[in-house]
């Protein structure tokens, strides 16, 4: 198998061509599998009026580079993620405000239906019904069906333009390996999206190197990866700041 | 002191929820109080400690200055990995939680309703909310345990009638603990199993919003196995 190499010569050169308008998924979950380098590098980018897809839209502390920050810079329409607030009331997320106002438009779904809605777009599947969100807010006016005696929610597919998420490991074919929980959604997401772009910790290996078995995303879900270059010029997890309550 | 500190403190609320973990239980603990849970010695019961983020059968928080920054728990805890730990991806920590592998979820909340309905994700006046994982959980684990303070902060109570709050889920919660005492939901009211230490029953009778139900013999909260 010969293929060229996938990888770019920068973060900026990665996301080059992101039009405005496009849906854009960000793996991660804390600080583990969130593209830093990749939101800082859209950032820059400029890219307007998109819809961003994601768990969470921040902020961590210490506040790294996040969807709540392409929110701030004005680059957001809509926002999919399952927290538009914290949970803790006394918490409050950057974004909240944007949103309690209307200027950005957001859909608050569930992580477990965010996930297997990217997981039924991956896989050819437009649309499913969970229990989740059942009598509930959030299914009110909508279509729900008794299967088995048990009342269940139809949810829809959510197809991606883009995904950016963060590996430990890759070849030049894209195959990506993840460490610990930084896998999260990202190999989901990767298989939802029509352009996939992995920001990656370790120097990226010829074709090959990486044993098969050992492969959490297959470079075919994947087109363009980055690797993260050491501090100061590369963004990476840090410590968590633990909040006072 | 304020309703909110008398009684159990955070942890013995942990604790007592804790002792409730069966040997070979799947356990989700939610962000907060619950994850406290984790710290409760149960004797040698075996548990096995899910986090929505794909991770399996992790252990106490790590050490400071031996973190894995690539290791959270739901909260973004840096914690450690107890043997035969496993990682998956978000669709497949899913799939464990509605597929009805969870044999308990642990949560705050905001309101309990006596029929069992809860509310956690949403306050009064705002237009959308923090849900999480909280409905996947909630609509799919075995058993729902909730942790809260027994009043809010300006004295109403959370054990309710009826939530006013939007709900996570409905008919789900199965046992309460909060500083005031332990309390099962019935479809009547809720049952006052256990009391706090320095807690008098009229002080529950008082900071409960439906019918409380009391046993003749009334035993304390149970903090040690």
């Amino acid at each position: 198998m010969t293929q060229k190499s996938k990888q770019v010569g920068s973060f900026r050169e990665a996301v080059h061509d992101i039009p405005d308008g496009a849906t854009i998924a960000f793996g991660g979950f804390a600080m583990p599998g969130v593209p830093f380098n990749l939101i800082k590098a859209l950032l820059e980018h400029g890219a307007r009026q998109l819809t961003l897809v994601g768990n969470t839209t921040g902020a961590q502390q210490p506040r790294m580079p996040d969807m709540g920050m392409l929110v701030e810079n004005g680059q957001v329409k809509k926002v999919i993620c399952a927290f538009t607030a914290a949970t803790r009331p006394t918490d409050v997320l950057p974004f909240t405000k944007y949103y309690e106002s209307g200027e950005v438009d957001a859909e608050l779904v569930p992580q477990g239906t965010l996930a297997e809605r990217l997981r039924a777009a991956g896989a050819g599947i437009p649309a499913f019904y969970t229990p989740t969100a059942v009598g509930t807010e959030l299914a009110e006016g909508r279509e729900t069906r008794i299967i088995n005696g048990r009342e269940y929610l139809l949810e829809y597919a959510l197809p991606l333009d883009y995904a950016f998420i963060r590996a430990t490991r890759a070849d030049t074919f894209g195959n990506l390996q993840f460490h610990r929980s930084q896998r999260n959604f990202c190999p989901v997401m990767a298989t939802a999206a029509r352009v996939t772009i992995a920001e990656v910790d370790e120097d990226i290996l010829p074709a090959g190197a990486m044993d098969p078995d050992h492969v959490h995303a297959a470079g075919i879900f994947v087109h363009r990866l980055v690797k993260v270059p050491p501090p100061p010029d590369g963004l990476w997890p840090t410590r968590r700041q633990e909040r006072s309550r | 002191m304020s309703g909110t500190s008398k009684g159990l403190t955070r942890q013995q609320m942990a604790d007592r929820i804790a002792l409730e973990f069966q040997d070979g239980w799947i356990v989700n603990l939610g962000v907060g109080i619950p994850t406290m849970c984790s710290n409760t010695d149960i004797g040698d019961r075996d548990i096995t400690y899910h986090s929505e983020n794909g991770v399996i059968g992790y252990g106490p928080i790590a050490p400071s200055g031996q973190e894995d920054l690539n290791l959270v728990n739901a909260g973004g805890q840096n914690v450690t990995l107890k043997p035969g730990a496993a990682v998956v991806h978000h669709a497949d920590s899913f799939a464990i939680i509605r597929g009805g592998r969870i044999d308990v979820t642990v949560m705050g909340a905001y309101e309990v309703a006596c029929n069992g309905d809860f509310a956690n994700w949403k306050i009064t006046g705002q237009k959308g909310g923090g849900i999480g994982g909280a409905m996947d959980l909630a609509a799919c684990a075995k058993r729902v345990f909730i942790i809260m303070e027994q009043i809010t902060r300006s004295g109403a109570p959370r054990l309710v009638s009826q939530c006013a709050l939007p709900v996570t889920a409905r008919g789900v919660v199965k046992l309460v603990a909060t500083n005031y005492g332990l309390f099962q939901p019935t479809s009547e009211g809720v049952s006052l199993r256990e009391i706090a230490p320095g807690i008098t029953v009229d002080e529950v009778r008082a900071t409960v919003g439906c019918k409380l139900t009391v046993p003749d013999a009334l035993p304390q909260v149970r903090l040690a196995s």
